[in-house]
Protein backbone atom coordinates (compact mmCIF):
# COMPACT_ATOMS: atom_id res chain seq x y z
CA UNK A 1 0.00 0.00 0.00
CA UNK A 2 1.33 3.39 -0.97
CA UNK A 3 0.41 6.99 -0.36
CA UNK A 4 0.12 9.79 -2.88
CA UNK A 5 0.26 13.51 -2.27
CA UNK A 6 -1.47 16.35 -4.07
CA UNK A 7 1.19 18.66 -5.49
CA UNK A 8 -0.92 21.71 -4.76
CA UNK A 9 -2.42 21.36 -1.29
CA UNK A 10 -0.54 18.37 0.17
CA UNK A 11 -3.71 16.32 0.60
CA UNK A 12 -2.70 12.68 0.99
CA UNK A 13 -4.39 9.70 -0.62
CA UNK A 14 -3.58 6.58 1.34
CA UNK A 15 -4.38 3.36 -0.51
CA UNK A 16 -4.93 1.52 2.75
CA UNK A 17 -7.58 3.98 3.89
CA UNK A 18 -9.17 4.79 0.54
CA UNK A 19 -11.79 7.53 0.63
CA UNK A 20 -15.02 5.88 1.70
CA UNK A 21 -16.87 9.23 1.79
CA UNK A 22 -15.95 9.64 -1.89
CA UNK A 23 -17.03 6.11 -2.75
CA UNK A 24 -13.47 4.74 -2.84
CA UNK A 25 -13.19 1.68 -0.62
CA UNK A 26 -10.25 1.13 1.75
CA UNK A 27 -7.51 -0.79 -0.03
CA UNK A 28 -8.23 0.75 -3.44
CA UNK A 29 -4.96 0.98 -5.35
CA UNK A 30 -4.12 4.35 -6.85
CA UNK A 31 -4.27 2.84 -10.35
CA UNK A 32 -7.87 1.84 -9.64
CA UNK A 33 -8.96 5.30 -8.55
CA UNK A 34 -11.04 6.72 -11.45
CA UNK A 35 -9.08 8.94 -13.86
CA UNK A 36 -11.58 11.76 -13.41
CA UNK A 37 -11.19 11.74 -9.63
CA UNK A 38 -10.00 15.05 -8.23
CA UNK A 39 -8.36 16.13 -5.00
CA UNK A 40 -11.24 16.71 -2.58
CA UNK A 41 -9.46 19.67 -1.01
CA UNK A 42 -8.31 21.67 -4.01
CA UNK A 43 -9.62 20.10 -7.20
CA UNK A 44 -6.29 18.99 -8.68
CA UNK A 45 -6.74 16.12 -11.10
CA UNK A 46 -5.50 12.60 -10.43
CA UNK A 47 -2.75 13.04 -13.02
CA UNK A 48 -1.20 15.79 -10.91
CA UNK A 49 -0.79 13.76 -7.75
CA UNK A 50 2.64 12.40 -6.93
CA UNK A 51 3.69 9.33 -5.04
CA UNK A 52 5.39 9.80 -1.69
CA UNK A 53 7.89 7.33 -0.45
CA UNK A 54 6.96 5.96 2.95
CA UNK B 1 13.68 45.97 -54.51
CA UNK B 2 15.11 42.76 -55.86
CA UNK B 3 15.60 41.66 -52.27
CA UNK B 4 11.88 41.12 -51.94
CA UNK B 5 11.74 38.51 -54.69
CA UNK B 6 15.18 36.99 -54.19
CA UNK B 7 14.99 33.38 -52.97
CA UNK B 8 15.71 33.17 -49.27
CA UNK B 9 18.81 31.53 -47.96
CA UNK B 10 18.12 28.52 -45.72
CA UNK B 11 19.24 30.58 -42.70
CA UNK B 12 16.83 33.40 -43.54
CA UNK B 13 14.03 30.89 -44.07
CA UNK B 14 14.68 29.40 -40.66
CA UNK B 15 14.64 32.86 -39.16
CA UNK B 16 11.33 33.69 -40.82
CA UNK B 17 9.88 30.42 -39.58
CA UNK B 18 11.09 31.14 -36.06
CA UNK B 19 9.47 34.56 -36.18
CA UNK B 20 6.18 33.14 -37.37
CA UNK B 21 6.54 30.60 -34.61
CA UNK B 22 6.90 33.08 -31.76
CA UNK B 23 4.05 35.20 -33.14
CA UNK B 24 1.93 32.05 -32.75
CA UNK B 25 2.99 31.57 -29.15
CA UNK B 26 0.84 31.47 -26.08
CA UNK B 27 2.59 33.60 -23.48
CA UNK B 28 1.73 33.30 -19.79
CA UNK B 29 2.83 36.14 -17.53
CA UNK B 30 3.37 34.66 -14.10
CA UNK B 31 4.79 31.36 -12.84
CA UNK B 32 2.67 30.92 -9.73
CA UNK B 33 0.03 28.29 -9.25
CA UNK B 34 -2.23 29.98 -11.82
CA UNK B 35 0.41 30.25 -14.54
CA UNK B 36 1.82 26.75 -14.14
CA UNK B 37 -1.55 25.08 -13.67
CA UNK B 38 -2.77 26.66 -16.88
CA UNK B 39 0.43 25.60 -18.67
CA UNK B 40 -0.03 22.02 -17.48
CA UNK B 41 -3.69 21.89 -18.47
CA UNK B 42 -2.91 23.50 -21.86
CA UNK B 43 -0.21 20.95 -22.61
CA UNK B 44 -2.66 18.12 -21.92
CA UNK B 45 -4.65 19.42 -24.91
CA UNK B 46 -2.06 21.05 -27.15
CA UNK B 47 1.47 19.67 -27.29
CA UNK B 48 2.83 21.81 -30.10
CA UNK B 49 1.86 25.47 -29.86
CA UNK B 50 4.91 27.39 -28.63
CA UNK B 51 4.45 28.22 -24.96
CA UNK B 52 6.38 30.83 -23.02
CA UNK B 53 6.13 31.55 -19.30
CA UNK B 54 7.49 34.87 -18.09
CA UNK B 55 8.39 35.00 -14.41
CA UNK B 56 9.63 37.90 -12.37
CA UNK B 57 11.24 35.48 -9.92
CA UNK B 58 13.16 32.23 -10.40
CA UNK B 59 10.29 30.42 -12.12
CA UNK B 60 10.59 27.39 -9.85
CA UNK B 61 7.31 25.61 -9.21
CA UNK B 62 5.92 25.67 -5.70
CA UNK B 63 2.43 25.73 -4.29
CA UNK B 64 1.57 28.98 -2.56
CA UNK B 65 -1.16 27.43 -0.37
CA UNK B 66 1.56 25.35 1.29
CA UNK B 67 3.41 28.40 2.61
CA UNK B 68 1.02 28.78 5.53
CA UNK B 69 1.46 25.20 6.74
CA UNK B 70 5.07 24.58 5.83
CA UNK B 71 6.32 24.36 9.42
CA UNK B 72 3.88 21.58 10.27
CA UNK B 73 5.05 19.57 7.28
CA UNK B 74 8.72 20.30 8.03
CA UNK B 75 9.25 22.07 4.74
CA UNK B 76 11.89 24.69 4.13
CA UNK B 77 11.95 27.29 1.37
CA UNK B 78 14.21 24.90 -0.54
CA UNK B 79 12.06 21.80 -0.12
CA UNK B 80 8.89 23.74 -0.91
CA UNK B 81 10.19 23.93 -4.47
CA UNK B 82 8.61 20.95 -6.14
CA UNK B 83 10.29 21.41 -9.48
CA UNK B 84 12.94 23.87 -10.61
CA UNK B 85 12.23 26.08 -13.60
CA UNK B 86 14.37 23.97 -15.96
CA UNK B 87 12.44 20.83 -15.13
CA UNK B 88 9.12 22.63 -15.60
CA UNK B 89 10.32 23.92 -18.97
CA UNK B 90 11.26 20.40 -20.06
CA UNK B 91 8.04 18.80 -18.83
CA UNK B 92 5.84 21.47 -20.35
CA UNK B 93 7.84 21.81 -23.56
CA UNK B 94 7.85 25.51 -22.77
CA UNK B 95 10.29 28.35 -22.55
CA UNK B 96 10.40 29.50 -18.92
CA UNK B 97 12.02 32.91 -18.63
CA UNK B 98 13.00 33.77 -15.07
CA UNK B 99 13.87 37.20 -13.65
CA UNK B 100 12.07 39.15 -16.35
CA UNK B 101 9.67 42.04 -15.80
CA UNK B 102 6.95 43.07 -18.20
CA UNK B 103 7.07 46.74 -19.09
CA UNK B 104 3.87 46.86 -21.12
CA UNK B 105 1.50 44.96 -23.35
CA UNK B 106 0.56 46.35 -26.74
CA UNK B 107 -2.74 44.63 -27.51
CA UNK B 108 -3.08 46.17 -31.00
CA UNK B 109 0.31 44.84 -32.10
CA UNK B 110 0.00 41.70 -29.95
CA UNK B 111 3.36 42.07 -28.33
CA UNK B 112 4.85 42.40 -24.87
CA UNK B 113 7.76 44.69 -24.12
CA UNK B 114 10.02 43.58 -21.29
CA UNK B 115 11.92 45.92 -19.03
CA UNK B 116 15.18 46.30 -20.94
CA UNK B 117 13.43 46.60 -24.29
CA UNK B 118 13.07 43.03 -25.53
CA UNK B 119 9.86 42.48 -27.49
CA UNK B 120 7.89 39.23 -27.11
CA UNK B 121 5.15 38.71 -29.71
CA UNK B 122 2.14 36.55 -28.87
CA UNK B 123 -0.88 34.85 -30.34
CA UNK B 124 -2.59 34.91 -26.95
CA UNK B 125 -1.32 36.29 -23.68
CA UNK B 126 -2.51 35.22 -20.24
CA UNK B 127 -2.21 37.39 -17.14
CA UNK B 128 -1.48 35.13 -14.19
CA UNK B 129 -0.10 37.95 -12.10
CA UNK B 130 -1.38 37.03 -8.67
CA UNK B 131 -2.13 39.53 -5.93
CA UNK B 132 -0.19 41.80 -3.63
CA UNK B 133 -0.56 41.67 0.11
CA UNK B 134 -2.38 44.64 1.55
CA UNK B 135 -0.38 46.93 3.77
CA UNK B 136 -1.79 49.31 6.28
CA UNK B 137 0.09 52.44 7.09
CA UNK B 138 1.77 52.08 10.48
CA UNK B 139 3.93 54.46 12.41
CA UNK B 140 7.15 53.60 14.16
CA UNK B 141 10.75 52.65 13.49
CA UNK B 142 9.83 48.99 13.01
CA UNK B 143 6.96 49.49 10.56
CA UNK B 144 9.17 48.78 7.55
CA UNK B 145 10.34 45.51 9.07
CA UNK B 146 6.81 44.05 9.26
CA UNK B 147 6.83 40.93 7.09
CA UNK B 148 4.23 39.44 4.84
CA UNK B 149 4.44 36.05 3.16
CA UNK B 150 3.08 36.20 -0.35
CA UNK B 151 5.57 34.12 -2.30
CA UNK B 152 8.43 31.69 -1.81
CA UNK B 153 11.10 34.39 -1.48
CA UNK B 154 9.01 36.03 1.25
CA UNK B 155 8.74 32.66 2.94
CA UNK B 156 12.51 32.20 2.87
CA UNK B 157 12.94 35.58 4.59
CA UNK B 158 10.26 34.73 7.12
CA UNK B 159 11.79 31.32 7.89
CA UNK B 160 15.23 32.85 8.29
CA UNK B 161 14.00 35.46 10.77
CA UNK B 162 12.04 32.81 12.59
CA UNK B 163 15.30 31.12 13.62
CA UNK B 164 15.51 31.59 17.36
CA UNK B 165 12.29 33.64 17.50
CA UNK B 166 10.05 32.98 20.49
CA UNK B 167 7.18 35.36 19.89
CA UNK B 168 5.30 36.55 16.82
CA UNK B 169 2.55 39.12 16.44
CA UNK B 170 0.25 38.45 13.50
CA UNK B 171 -1.88 41.22 12.04
CA UNK B 172 -5.15 39.82 10.70
CA UNK B 173 -7.33 36.95 11.95
CA UNK B 174 -8.49 35.88 8.51
CA UNK B 175 -7.58 32.64 6.72
CA UNK B 176 -3.88 33.32 6.35
CA UNK B 177 -3.47 34.85 9.80
CA UNK B 178 -5.16 31.89 11.51
CA UNK B 179 -3.22 29.38 9.41
CA UNK B 180 0.14 30.93 10.26
CA UNK B 181 -0.83 31.19 13.93
CA UNK B 182 -1.62 27.48 13.94
CA UNK B 183 1.51 26.61 11.98
CA UNK B 184 3.79 28.53 14.35
CA UNK B 185 2.61 26.28 17.18
CA UNK B 186 4.66 23.53 15.53
CA UNK B 187 7.71 25.65 16.34
CA UNK B 188 6.49 26.13 19.89
CA UNK B 189 5.61 29.74 19.14
CA UNK B 190 2.42 30.99 20.75
CA UNK B 191 1.64 33.94 18.53
CA UNK B 192 -0.71 36.80 19.25
CA UNK B 193 -3.19 37.62 16.50
CA UNK B 194 -4.58 41.17 16.29
CA UNK B 195 -7.69 42.08 14.29
CA UNK B 196 -10.08 45.01 14.00
CA UNK B 197 -12.99 42.58 13.86
CA UNK B 198 -14.40 41.00 16.99
CA UNK B 199 -13.66 37.37 16.03
CA UNK B 200 -11.57 35.13 13.72
CA UNK B 201 -12.66 34.51 10.10
CA UNK B 202 -15.34 37.14 10.64
CA UNK B 203 -16.12 37.39 6.92
CA UNK B 204 -16.59 33.68 6.42
CA UNK B 205 -18.10 32.27 9.59
CA UNK B 206 -21.21 33.01 11.64
CA UNK B 207 -20.38 34.21 15.17
CA UNK B 208 -20.85 30.86 16.98
CA UNK B 209 -18.52 29.13 14.51
CA UNK B 210 -15.90 31.86 15.00
CA UNK B 211 -16.25 31.33 18.75
CA UNK B 212 -15.64 27.59 18.33
CA UNK B 213 -12.54 28.24 16.20
CA UNK B 214 -11.26 30.80 18.66
CA UNK B 215 -11.70 28.44 21.58
CA UNK B 216 -9.80 25.64 19.81
CA UNK B 217 -6.94 27.87 18.68
CA UNK B 218 -6.67 29.44 22.13
CA UNK B 219 -6.61 26.00 23.74
CA UNK B 220 -3.74 25.12 21.40
CA UNK B 221 -1.81 28.21 22.47
CA UNK B 222 -2.77 31.04 20.09
CA UNK B 223 -3.69 34.38 21.65
CA UNK B 224 -6.13 36.83 20.14
CA UNK B 225 -6.62 40.58 20.55
CA UNK B 226 -9.83 41.69 18.86
CA UNK B 227 -11.45 45.04 18.11
CA UNK B 228 -7.98 46.53 17.86
CA UNK B 229 -5.54 47.82 15.28
CA UNK B 230 -1.85 48.51 15.44
CA UNK B 231 -0.93 52.05 16.29
CA UNK B 232 2.81 51.72 15.84
CA UNK B 233 5.63 49.21 15.62
CA UNK B 234 8.86 50.27 17.31
CA UNK B 235 12.16 48.49 16.87
CA UNK B 236 13.73 47.58 20.21
CA UNK B 237 17.09 45.98 21.01
CA UNK B 238 15.33 42.61 21.41
CA UNK B 239 12.78 42.79 18.62
CA UNK B 240 9.66 44.87 18.31
CA UNK B 241 7.27 46.72 20.53
CA UNK B 242 3.80 46.70 18.98
CA UNK B 243 1.51 49.37 20.34
CA UNK B 244 -2.17 48.74 19.81
CA UNK B 245 -4.95 51.30 19.52
CA UNK B 246 -5.95 50.76 23.17
CA UNK B 247 -2.41 51.83 24.12
CA UNK B 248 -1.47 48.31 25.24
CA UNK B 249 1.84 46.86 24.10
CA UNK B 250 2.94 43.51 22.73
CA UNK B 251 6.57 42.43 22.55
CA UNK B 252 7.56 40.27 19.62
CA UNK B 253 10.61 38.96 17.81
CA UNK B 254 8.72 39.18 14.54
CA UNK B 255 5.63 40.95 13.19
CA UNK B 256 3.74 39.28 10.35
CA UNK B 257 1.02 41.06 8.40
CA UNK B 258 -1.76 38.92 6.89
CA UNK B 259 -4.60 41.33 6.37
CA UNK B 260 -5.60 40.53 2.82
CA UNK B 261 -4.81 40.60 -0.87
CA UNK B 262 -5.27 43.01 -3.71
CA UNK B 263 -5.27 41.69 -7.29
CA UNK B 264 -2.35 42.92 -9.39
CA UNK B 265 -3.88 45.00 -12.13
CA UNK B 266 -1.30 47.65 -13.05
CA UNK B 267 -0.11 46.00 -16.28
CA UNK B 268 -3.69 45.45 -17.42
CA UNK B 269 -4.68 48.99 -16.59
CA UNK B 270 -1.71 50.41 -18.49
CA UNK B 271 -2.66 48.28 -21.49
CA UNK B 272 -6.12 49.87 -21.47
CA UNK B 273 -7.91 46.71 -20.33
CA UNK B 274 -11.04 46.87 -18.20
CA UNK B 275 -10.13 46.66 -14.52
CA UNK B 276 -12.42 46.71 -11.53
CA UNK B 277 -11.39 45.01 -8.27
CA UNK B 278 -9.36 42.64 -10.46
CA UNK B 279 -8.64 42.33 -14.17
CA UNK B 280 -12.13 42.04 -15.60
CA UNK B 281 -12.73 38.84 -17.58
CA UNK B 282 -15.81 37.04 -18.82
CA UNK B 283 -16.53 33.35 -18.32
CA UNK B 284 -14.13 32.56 -21.16
CA UNK B 285 -11.48 34.24 -18.98
CA UNK B 286 -10.96 36.80 -21.74
CA UNK B 287 -10.38 40.46 -20.89
CA UNK B 288 -11.93 43.43 -22.67
CA UNK B 289 -9.37 42.78 -25.42
CA UNK B 290 -9.49 39.57 -27.50
CA UNK B 291 -6.36 37.41 -27.15
CA UNK B 292 -5.67 38.77 -23.67
CA UNK B 293 -6.86 36.53 -20.84
CA UNK B 294 -6.51 36.42 -17.08
CA UNK B 295 -6.92 33.87 -14.31
CA UNK B 296 -6.12 33.25 -10.68
CA UNK B 297 -5.77 35.85 -7.95
CA UNK B 298 -5.46 38.81 -10.37
CA UNK B 299 -8.71 38.08 -12.18
CA UNK B 300 -12.27 39.19 -11.57
CA UNK B 301 -14.23 36.44 -13.26
CA UNK B 302 -17.84 37.30 -14.10
CA UNK B 303 -17.81 39.67 -11.12
CA UNK B 304 -16.11 37.33 -8.64
CA UNK B 305 -12.64 37.70 -7.14
CA UNK B 306 -11.89 34.35 -5.52
CA UNK B 307 -8.28 33.91 -4.44
CA UNK B 308 -8.59 30.19 -3.72
CA UNK B 309 -7.23 27.06 -5.35
CA UNK B 310 -10.48 25.43 -6.42
CA UNK B 311 -11.69 28.33 -8.62
CA UNK B 312 -8.20 28.61 -10.06
CA UNK B 313 -8.32 24.94 -11.12
CA UNK B 314 -11.69 25.46 -12.79
CA UNK B 315 -10.40 28.55 -14.57
CA UNK B 316 -7.24 26.83 -15.76
CA UNK B 317 -9.14 23.92 -17.26
CA UNK B 318 -11.62 26.15 -19.08
CA UNK B 319 -9.00 28.56 -20.38
CA UNK B 320 -6.71 25.73 -21.47
CA UNK B 321 -9.53 24.33 -23.60
CA UNK B 322 -10.30 27.74 -25.06
CA UNK B 323 -6.65 28.36 -25.92
CA UNK B 324 -6.48 24.90 -27.50
CA UNK B 325 -9.35 25.81 -29.82
CA UNK B 326 -12.54 24.81 -27.99
CA UNK B 327 -14.26 27.86 -26.53
CA UNK B 328 -15.13 26.84 -22.97
CA UNK B 329 -16.87 28.90 -20.29
CA UNK B 330 -15.67 28.41 -16.73
CA UNK B 331 -18.04 26.57 -14.40
CA UNK B 332 -17.98 27.07 -10.64
CA UNK B 333 -19.47 24.16 -8.73
CA UNK B 334 -19.76 24.48 -4.96
CA UNK B 335 -16.15 25.12 -3.96
CA UNK B 336 -15.48 24.52 -0.27
CA UNK B 337 -12.30 26.08 1.12
CA UNK B 338 -10.24 24.02 3.54
CA UNK B 339 -8.82 26.18 6.29
CA UNK B 340 -5.41 24.79 7.23
CA UNK B 341 -5.85 24.99 10.99
CA UNK B 342 -5.23 21.42 12.21
CA UNK B 343 -6.00 22.55 15.79
CA UNK B 344 -9.54 23.07 14.52
CA UNK B 345 -10.27 21.42 11.16
CA UNK B 346 -12.46 23.89 9.29
CA UNK B 347 -14.13 23.90 5.90
CA UNK B 348 -16.12 26.83 4.56
CA UNK B 349 -18.34 26.87 1.51
CA UNK B 350 -19.39 30.48 1.04
CA UNK B 351 -22.82 31.33 -0.31
CA UNK B 352 -22.89 33.32 -3.54
CA UNK B 353 -22.72 37.08 -2.96
CA UNK B 354 -26.17 38.59 -2.44
CA UNK B 355 -27.68 35.18 -1.68
CA UNK B 356 -30.46 35.78 0.83
CA UNK B 357 -30.55 33.37 3.72
CA UNK B 358 -29.92 32.81 7.39
CA UNK B 359 -27.40 30.81 9.39
CA UNK B 360 -28.63 27.79 11.30
CA UNK B 361 -25.91 26.73 13.70
CA UNK B 362 -25.74 23.43 15.55
CA UNK B 363 -23.08 22.93 18.17
CA UNK B 364 -22.34 19.21 18.34
CA UNK B 365 -19.85 17.31 20.53
CA UNK B 366 -16.44 18.76 19.61
CA UNK B 367 -17.78 20.41 16.50
CA UNK B 368 -19.86 23.14 14.95
CA UNK B 369 -22.20 22.59 12.00
CA UNK B 370 -23.36 25.87 10.48
CA UNK B 371 -25.62 25.96 7.44
CA UNK B 372 -26.66 29.02 5.48
CA UNK B 373 -30.17 28.35 4.20
CA UNK B 374 -32.80 30.12 2.13
CA UNK B 375 -36.40 30.56 3.27
CA UNK B 376 -37.32 27.10 1.96
CA UNK B 377 -34.47 25.42 3.82
CA UNK B 378 -32.35 25.05 0.67
CA UNK B 379 -28.62 24.96 1.38
CA UNK B 380 -26.78 28.07 0.11
CA UNK B 381 -23.49 27.57 1.92
CA UNK B 382 -21.96 26.09 5.06
CA UNK B 383 -19.18 26.11 7.58
CA UNK B 384 -18.12 22.90 9.27
CA UNK B 385 -15.68 22.79 12.16
CA UNK B 386 -14.13 20.05 14.23
CA UNK B 387 -16.10 16.81 14.18
CA UNK B 388 -18.68 18.35 11.81
CA UNK B 389 -16.20 18.33 8.92
CA UNK B 390 -17.18 14.73 8.11
CA UNK B 391 -20.33 16.23 6.53
CA UNK B 392 -18.27 18.05 3.90
CA UNK B 393 -18.86 15.80 0.87
CA UNK B 394 -22.52 15.36 1.64
CA UNK B 395 -23.23 19.07 2.01
CA UNK B 396 -21.05 20.14 -0.92
CA UNK B 397 -23.22 18.03 -3.19
CA UNK B 398 -26.29 19.95 -2.02
CA UNK B 399 -24.97 23.46 -2.61
CA UNK B 400 -25.63 25.07 -5.97
CA UNK B 401 -22.54 26.35 -7.78
CA UNK B 402 -21.93 30.03 -8.44
CA UNK B 403 -21.53 29.69 -12.20
CA UNK B 404 -23.22 26.71 -13.77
Amino acid sequence: MKTYQCIVCSFIYDEAEGMPEDGIAPGTLWTDVPADWMCPDCGVSKADFEMIEI
Amino acid sequence: MTDLVAPQTPAAEAETAAKADTAAAVVIIGSGLAGYTLAREFRKLDKLTPLTILSRDHGDFYSKPMLSNALASNKTAATLVMKPAEKMAAELNASVRGQVQVERIDTAEKRITLVGGEVVPYRDVVLALGADTLHIAMAGSGADAVLSVNDLDDYARFAQQLEGAKSVVILGAGLIGCEFANDLLHRGIRSTVVDLADRPLSRLLPAPASAFLREKLEAAGVQFRFNLAVHQVVKTPDGFDVELTDNSHLQADLVLSAIGLRPRTAIAEAAGLAVNRGVVVNRLLTTSSAHVHALGDCAEVAGHVLPYVMPLMQQARALAATLAGTSTAVVYPAMPVMVKTPACPTVVCAAAPHAVGTWRVNTIPDGCDARFEDAQGGLLGFALLGSATVQKQLLTAQVAGWLS
